[in-house]
């Protein structure tokens, strides 16, 4: 007698372990407009990602590079034949910058992103299991800088790190921090939230029991557990890591042109250009932010929606379960300047 | 005022708990615990930025190294004090500021507090213009969104809201010049106001600096409408980049309430489609909105930096970024220690506002 399939549910452990990715996961889980959003924003998030990989191939010249065999760049050349998105000011090609700037771009996001979520994972989990003096001291610290816009504080920290202008690396480096004091507060907040409520379950109390040491319990119970969110705050923070990284380039604490190519810096010196008409300088960079930092965003609220049961859904079935956790309040929680 | 160094650790340590359980504490109390908890905030900041701007040095080397010889520096240094121990700097600053005094600036030596009150001002207005703009924007189309959910108008909606998320003011502000400035010719390219009618409205008895407001006040009609003007470009540039979130957050907390019981039995009754999102359900979603606000004040803040610099407006950001450039950091250090001021007194308001209208924050 053949027992009939039974359909395995998606996230079941036991399904195999490529499509238990955070992604795929959620990819299988999507339908409809939702699964739109989340192609949307994986194609352009893509994009962005292969663009910065193989900049040397697909720029047609250096970031830095104003001359080649025939000469010197001409300077505030509209788009078109030999430079196809035109030519800055300054004599450099606006096409050639703007893909050399994805490079900038994702060398920032992984050195911020990867600080902080050390740093603010760590803090969290200790501040929340171990609590008392250290917590309370933590938590009015985290508050104060959250509360902060966070340009300034990337501003401060520009200042500290660099003085303002340094070379390729050193200005990686130096955006990467300043953006990274202003996303520790937010893993801090998640984490130790979490870790507050995972400290009460039973699965901890019986590892006391069983005699497992603090550190233990901290890096296999809970850490585990309370690193769920994790994937969408990674999302939202690379996108603000762009924001924040071109506002710094906007105001002039960039990175020097001649040592990396980079969109806000670019924006900065299209500034004096539109008054003139000029519009290629400004537009490309600006659209290459808006793009990169849209397809994350997509991909980020794609996530939420779909880790919360109550959102993933085409209609909630006329449930009277108050307010859904909103995507918008914790992308306004990630989200600043 | 000497709050200001005694109180933090105190409050902190022995009001958090209680802020957060404060198990049948009253409205007077609790607006009393907030209060005190404004000083910890401003205190941890002005340390912050204190000590981690001279970890890189002395103002004076930052702003004149190397344009001045050697000794000429050094004597600078003297005499302003910065060769003294840290820490006797740190607590002189402290009490300066307790006293109301910012120093002055390195580069134009004006006294930091008066450079403050100039620019202010022009800051409050963009604030004021682009919060309207937010609000206007972002309750009506969240509204929209919400009553017409995972249609094609809701679909259109969001990918707005995340497209005034993912533009940076200075783009979006780049681009609205181009188009209504520049190209059209419709609105002014940038700064406050023409020459003339500035010149009228900072001559006016007792200015508030607010220029529309004292256009108002001294009836003149023609400032007036060359202030709008002016006013219209910034305001929507940074005005969009809040409203994108007021339009998700009200979409999502409409689509809250009407999931919620009354609605059911206002929709029974055949109350129409229409008249459950505008009358029943939107009220109680405004709730969120004024708490998610105090955030925003300081997102704001923020964007109205990079908003003067990209419309030439003579505000506290628009000097920031001047300053800035200029090395001149005992000015930023008097610009961002004023701004952590503004957002932690904001952020003390709207909770009070919120406790007000909701009873439930408060426990």
């Amino acid at each position: 007698m053949s027992i009939p399939a039974v359909p395995v549910p998606m996230e079941s452990p036991r399904a195999p372990w490529y499509r238990r990715l955070p992604v795929i996961s959620h990819f299988n889980k999507s339908v409809g407009l939702q699964r739109g959003m989340l192609v949307a924003g994986l194609v352009l998030t893509g994009l962005f990602v292969l663009t910065a990989l193989f900049a040397p191939l697909l720029a047609p010249y250096g970031f830095a590079q104003l001359s080649d065999a025939d000469g010197n760049f001409p300077t505030q050349q509209a788009p078109g034949g030999k430079h196809l998105l035109g030519t800055t000011v300054g004599g450099y090609d606006v096409l050639s910058r703007v893909i050399w700037g994805a490079q900038t771009a994702i060398l920032v996001i992984v050195v911020a992103v990867a600080m902080s979520i050390v740093v603010g994972v760590v803090l969290g989990l200790l501040s929340g299991y171990l609590g008392g003096w250290l917590d309370r001291i933590l938590v009015v610290i985290a508050d104060a800088v959250y509360a902060f816009p966070s340009l300034l504080v990337a501003i401060v920290m520009a200042i500290v790190i660099s003085g303002g202008q340094s070379s390729l690396i050193g200005g990686i480096f130096a955006a990467g921090t300043a953006i990274t004091l202003v996303f520790i507060p937010q893993y801090f907040r998640v984490i130790r939230a979490e870790t507050v409520r995972l400290k009460a379950e039973p699965f901890v109390e019986s590892a006391k029991v069983v005699g497992a040491s603090n550190i233990r319990i901290m890096s296999r119970h809970i850490y585990r557990n309370a690193t769920r969110t994790l994937p969408l705050i990674f999302t939202l923070n690379a996108s603000e890591a762009i924001l924040t990284l071109a506002g710094l380039g906007f105001l002039g604490f960039g990175i020097e042109p001649s040592s990396a190519a980079e969109w806000g810096f670019d924006l900065n010196k299209a500034l004096a250009d539109t008054t003139s008409g000029i519009w290629w300088t400004g537009l490309f960079p600006g659209l290459a932010i808006v793009l990169t930092v849209v397809g994350l965003t997509l991909v980020g609220e794609s996530i939420n929606d779909l880790n919360d049961p109550r959102l993933r859904g085409r209609k909630s079935t006329g449930s009277s379960s108050p307010a859904p956790v909103d995507s918008a309040a914790i992308a306004t929680e990630v989200r600043a300047s | 005022m000497t709050t200001l160094i005694d109180a933090p650790p105190t409050d902190a340590d022995g009001l958090l708990p209680a802020a957060k359980k404060s198990s049948g504490g009253g409205l007077g109390q609790y607006i009393l615990i907030r209060f005190l908890l404004i000083f910890p905030t401003i205190f941890i900041l002005v340390t912050m930025v204190f000590f981690l701007m001279r970890i890189t040095g002395d103002p004076i080397t930052a702003a004149m190294g190397g344009r001045l010889p050697e000794d000429q520096l050094q004597e600078r240094i003297q005499a302003a004090g910065y060769d003294r121990p840290i820490l006797v700097q740190y607590f002189e600053y402290l009490g300066q500021l307790a006293t109301g005094n910012f120093g002055r600036t390195l580069t134009d030596n004006r006294a930091v507090v008066e450079m403050l009150s100039t620019y202010g001002s022009a800051t409050l207005e963009l604030s004021i213009n682009a919060l309207l703009v937010a609000l206007l924007v972002g309750i009506p189309l969240g509204m929209v969104a919400a009553h017409r959910r995972d249609k094609a108008p809701d679909a259109v909606l969001r990918v707005f809201a995340i497209l005034c998320y993912a533009t940076p003011v200075f783009f979006a502000g780049m681009l609205l010049k181009l188009t209504f400035s520049v190209w059209l010719g419709w609105l002014p390219v940038a700064g406050r106001a023409r020459t003339s009618s500035e010149l009228a409205l900072t001559s006016l008895a007792a200015p508030t600096g607010i220029y529309w407001l004292d256009a108002l006040r001294s009836g003149n009609m023609a400032a007036l409408g060359d202030v709008m003007a002016h006013a219209v470009l910034p305001a929507v540039a940074l005005g969009l980049l809040t409203a994108g979130i007021f339009l998700r957050l009200v979409r999502t907390n409409v689509i809250g309430t009407l999931g919620r019981d009354y609605i059911e039995a206002g929709r029974s009754r055949g109350v129409s489609e229409y008249r459950l999102v505008t009358k029943h359900a939107y009220k109680p979603a405004l709730i969120p909105i004024i708490t998610v606000m105090g955030l925003q004040i300081a997102v704001m803040l923020g964007g109205a930096v990079l908003t003067e610099k990209t419309f030439e407006w003579k505000g506290l950001g628009f000097q920031l970024a001047n300053y800035l450039t200029a090395r001149d950091f005992v000015a930023v250090q008097g610009i961002v220690v004023l701004l952590a001021i503004i957002v932690a007194l904001t952020n003390f308001i709207v909770d009070i506002i919120a406790a007000l209208i909701d009873p439930r924050v408060r426990y």
